[in-house]
């Protein structure tokens, strides 16, 4: 037995008991009164709050997620697919799970580098596109990985908090550049695409149509998102999924394109800037749309460097400008079937009106000459020889007679100086110039100079392939102006055939004597089949009678001086060639224009191009089995 | 009765009552163990070996009599407040130095304290006249203290409160008189303000984040707001075993250990809760009946702090799960996945054990 020192009073181990006792129930009380209110505590927990805990809890649990449609394929007339999905793999990186927040990112981003090709470009874009998510949604930091870097990253993925390879579908383009003006492409979403969407069918989206059909039809091509429930884990791993709503798909979508004219009319310009636009001219559908040079979409879908970007702004002819719906080229001689009609249904000459053509034309009291491209003249003619061989002079009388006022107001009604509201945005409106327009924009009085110039296509004169293909079209087929259409056909999901839909009739110009229209076409068709028409060469073995018209829209302004030959003209300087053309004269089914940039006169370098885009729609479209359709 | 062993060791001497609660506390935090560690054996296996092994220790203790563990507390208590000073040194750990490395054995000096400092109080008590004079007041108040300050430095807050909290028990049991106790509450009070000037940032972090966990739901607030929704959506009768979504989808942080409890709360509900408090209050009321018949003034006083002491674990870290205490480190006692606190629980409950072996009239 241990013996305790014992202090200087007596210790009273009874009394000791009785105190430790005391205190020991007192103690047991508060403890239990503690534990009670710890109890109460979890009563308020799970008893009066559980409610709202327990929805909490349930949100905790349960992630809604955006389950993208698979954007609509587009074919052309003949059902060749033009713009494709194909399987694909992007970097996608959750900002908020990557450890150590913005440097955190950084340091990540350069080990990356060892495994994935990332430029400073996708590191910008990144950055960039970034401010566009919240920190806990999943960035693209790099589209369309290649294989070996999605092996590379999955061998590694360990390292990489934060960072996943996401499959998903890459918008292709079979046809690459030929076609690049007509479907533009789809690119990574930017916040300004973000505010003019819905955002909530746009939340697993990240890609979306910029130019062209792809943006013009976005909607019809987009499709439904929809969404899955699904039970993730505290960093978002999804366990299981509680239920979804499958999204609806894109619409497919058939364009009037037919890619074989498509390609025929791109190969037939060569190496020209240019631009060529063929119409059916019984439904205003577009069978081409071409405009050279162009570029591969394809590089853009999955963001495109700053290199590569740069070279195709510095490339000549400006890859980037689609000149079949924006270029701006003075008509020239193209215009002259249109002033000719005016002319004809407003009762200014008749068919058997007849001008002198001595080579100059002059306006009463001014000595300035107006010349005709023949420097002797082409003698007496009317309507139909004075297009048969382009002469001026009957033009320039034409258009004095007929005062810009009425010619501008009848050429309106071909849709010049407006747009044609063909589905592709960004389409310019050309210049159909007027006493006003020339007051509002110049400030300055109509000139009687300028009516003549105006009679053949020069002066303010500015219109689009597109527009004068359109004005061709309604030229031949009547009066029926449409607004051309690209988008042919459309198959939403789940349907089985495609809907037909037709182009709008834009207006329909009043018919005063058809006999006038016949006249004209007349005239066109004397271009190219007549003993002096300007184009006879393209009537060479022709499969179908071509009517056609040539012009020339001047670069270099000669000032109606002597003539210089176009051969001694640096090639910058050359006018640029049009052609006109539909066929077959009979009953015509494509209404083509032409432009080929610098090409010198009509008949060598526009017309050849109209003739290849002619045969290649009419041995296709009239040697066709009726209802085949795609 | 084997020669070559220490005489003092006979018949088993242990507490069948407080056994089958321990072992049912347990067995129950096994259960619920398997559920938080996402139905992981091998975390279950380690820690029934730890608790066979803390087991094994407590029926030790339980064979040696009292007076034996007497000798023992003024060395036990050194040995504790040398290697708390040696932590300091060469401690070892992530931020804190709380460990001690002796090559194959990690060792955590503060642990012994736990059971060291109500030792030593109750040994240096044990002669005096009770209740305690000024001077034996200040002494025992030194001889917590030292330990509590050195454990805090480290730091530990929990273990620290725990240190302490056993040698006031003890001095409230030696009867300190109630106008001393009323004081010293009312100088913590004014101190409070001074605590939070020494605290160290990352505690008051916590403090902030107690007071407001909404403020900073993604930072720090995250931790008390998914163990609250966790608690909260179990209910009366809890989601089930194996269903606690916040804890199997691992929203619930330190699930296996510090919040182990809103795990429980979160699949067996408000029932669960409160049979797991009852099961510690009759671990409690027995453990102060049993320092009730023992048989003399410093095994009393020992039993009756241990006792009070297991309370203060339950409270805090069932205050800290629920939200209405600041996130200190105080495991579940005897549920949390972790060997020493267990073992060192334990170890106290076979000093109990030992008491109640021995206690009055038994001879």
């Amino acid at each position: 037995m241990i013996s305790y020192k014992t202090n200087r009073a007596i210790k009273d181990e009874r009394d000791e008991l009785r105190l430790f006792e005391q205190r020991a129930w007192v103690g047991f009380i508060i403890i239990a009164l503690c534990i009670l209110a710890l109890l109460a505590r979890y009563v308020w927990l799970q008893v009066v709050a559980y409610d709202q805990f327990s929805t909490r809890s349930e949100n905790n649990r349960v992630s809604v997620r955006p389950i993208v449609p698979n954007r609509g394929i587009i074919y052309d007339r003949r059902g060749r697919v033009i713009a494709e999905n194909l399987p694909a793999y992007r970097l996608e990186v959750i900002p908020e799970q990557v450890p150590g927040k913005l440097e955190g990112l950084e340091a990540l981003l350069d080990v990356l580098t060892a495994f994935i090709d990332l430029t400073e470009d996708d590191r910008k874009a990144f950055e960039k596109a970034r401010r566009n998510y919240r920190d806990f949604d999943s960035v693209p930091l790099k589209f369309n990985l290649s294989e070996s870097e999605v092996a590379q990253f999955s061998v590694n993925r360990h390292r990489f908090q934060g960072v996943d390879v996401v499959p998903y579908l890459a918008r292709h383009y079979p046809y690459g550049e030929i076609l690049t003006h007509v479907l533009g492409y789809t690119g990574r979403l930017d916040a300004d695409d973000i505010s003019r969407v819905d955002e909530g069918n746009y939340r697993g989206t990240r890609t979306i149509g910029k130019i062209g059909v792809e943006q013009f039809h976005e909607k019809e091509l987009h499709g439904l998102s929809g969404f899955e429930r699904v039970e993730t884990n505290v960093r978002g791993r999804v366990l299981k999924v509680l239920d979804r709503q499958a999204a609806i798909p894109g619409t497919d979508l058939v364009l009037s394109i037919d890619v074989a004219v498509q390609q025929a009319a791109w190969d037939a310009l060569g190496n020209r800037p240019g631009s060529v636009v063929a119409i059916d001219p019984v439904d205003g559908s577009v069978i081409a749309l071409v405009s050279k040079p162009a570029y591969d979409p394809n590089d853009f879908v999955n963001g495109i460097s700053q290199k590569a970007y740069n070279e195709i702004l510095s490339a000549p002819g400006q890859p980037l400008f689609n000149r079949a719906i924006n270029g701006s080229y003075e008509p020239g001689s193209t215009l002259k079937p249109f002033v000719g009609l005016a002319g004809l249904e407003l009762g200014v000459v008749t068919p058997q009106t007849r001008v002198f053509s001595n080579g100059k034309f002059y306006i009463e009291g001014y000595d300035r000459p107006y010349r005709d491209w023949k420097d002797t003249g082409h003698g007496w003619v009317e309507i139909v020889s004075a297009l048969e061989q382009s002469v001026n002079t009957y033009f320039y009388q034409l258009s004095m007679n007929l005062g810009i006022d009425r010619m501008h107001d009848y050429l309106a009604q071909f849709g010049f100086g407006s747009v044609t509201g063909i589905d592709i945005p960004g389409e310019g409106k050309g210049l159909l110039p007027s006493r006003e327009w020339k007051r509002a924009n110049l400030n300055q009085p109509w000139f009687p100079g300028e009516t003549v110039i105006a009679g053949i296509g020069q002066g303010f004169n500015v219109v689009t392939p597109l527009q004068l293909a359109n004005a061709v079209a309604a030229l031949v087929n009547g009066g029926s102006r449409y607004a051309p259409r690209l988008l042919y056909a459309a198959k939403p999901a789940g349907v089985e055939k495609a809907k037909r839909i037709s182009a709008p009739v834009a207006l329909q110009i009043p018919v005063v004597d058809p006999n006038d229209w016949l006249t004209i076409l007349e005239g066109m068709d004397r271009v190219v089949n007549g003993v002096h028409g300007t184009a006879r060469a393209v009537a060479a073995d022709a499969h179908f009678r071509i009517g056609g018209k040539t012009g020339t829209a001047q670069v270099y302004q000669l000032a109606q001086g002597p003539k210089a030959k176009p051969d001694s003209i640096a090639a910058h300087l050359r006018d640029h060639a049009w052609f006109i053309a539909f066929a077959p004269v009979e009953a015509p089914r494509i209404a083509v224009a032409v432009v080929v940039e610098h090409g010198g006169g009509g008949s060598k370098a526009a017309a050849p191009v109209a003739r290849v885009v002619v045969d290649a729609w009419l041995d296709q479209e009239l040697n066709q089995q009726p209802g085949q359709e795609p | 009765m084997k020669r070559w062993l220490p005489a003092w060791v006979g018949a088993p001497r242990l507490d069948p009552v407080l056994l089958v609660m321990l072992l049912l506390i347990m067995g129950f935090g096994l259960v619920v163990l398997y559920s938080a560690s996402g139905q992981d054996m091998s975390v279950v296996n380690r820690q029934a070996i730890r608790l066979g092994f803390g087991v094994a220790v407590m029926l030790g203790i339980s064979q040696v009599p009292p007076r034996i563990l007497k000798t023992w507390t003024p060395w036990l208590y050194g040995l504790g407040i040398a290697m708390l000073l040696a932590t300091l040194v060469m401690g070892e750990g992530r931020n804190t130095q709380r460990w001690l490395d002796f090559g194959v054995l990690r060792f955590q000096p503060s642990e012994l304290m736990k059971l060291a400092v109500p030792m030593m109080v109750a040994w240096y008590l044990h002669p005096k006249v009770l209740p305690p004079d000024w001077k034996a007041t200040m002494l025992t108040i030194g001889i917590l203290l030292i330990p509590t300050i050195l454990i805090y430095r480290q730091p530990d807050l929990g273990t620290a409160l725990l240190v302490a909290a056993s040698g006031v028990f003890t001095l409230y049991l030696a009867g300190l008189r109630w106008r001393v106790l009323f004081s010293f509450a009312g100088l913590v009070a004014v101190a409070t303000p001074v605590l939070w000037l020494i605290m160290k940032e990352y505690q008051r972090d916590r403090v902030r984040t107690f007071l407001n966990p909404e403020a900073d739901p993604l930072g720090d607030g995250w931790n008390i707001i998914q163990s609250k929704i966790a608690v909260g959506s179990g209910g009366v009768t809890g989601k089930g075993w194996l269903h606690g979504t916040q804890s199997h989808l691992e929203f619930i942080p330190e699930r296996h250990t510090d919040f182990i409890l809103a795990v429980l709360s979160e699949e067996f509900g408000l029932i669960g809760v409160t049979l797991l408090m009852l099961t510690y209050m009759l671990v409690i009321a027995r453990g102060l009946y049993i320092a009730s018949a023992a048989r003399d003034t410093g095994s009393r006083l020992l039993a009756g702090a241990l006792s009070l002491t297991l309370f203060v674990y339950v409270l805090v870290n069932g205050g800290m799960v629920s939200g209405v205490l600041p996130v200190v480190g105080v495991p579940l006692p005897l549920i949390s996945y972790g060997g020493t606190s267990a073992v060192t629980l334990l170890a106290g409950f076979g000093i109990m054990m030992s008491i109640y072996g021995h206690r009055k009239f038994i001879r």
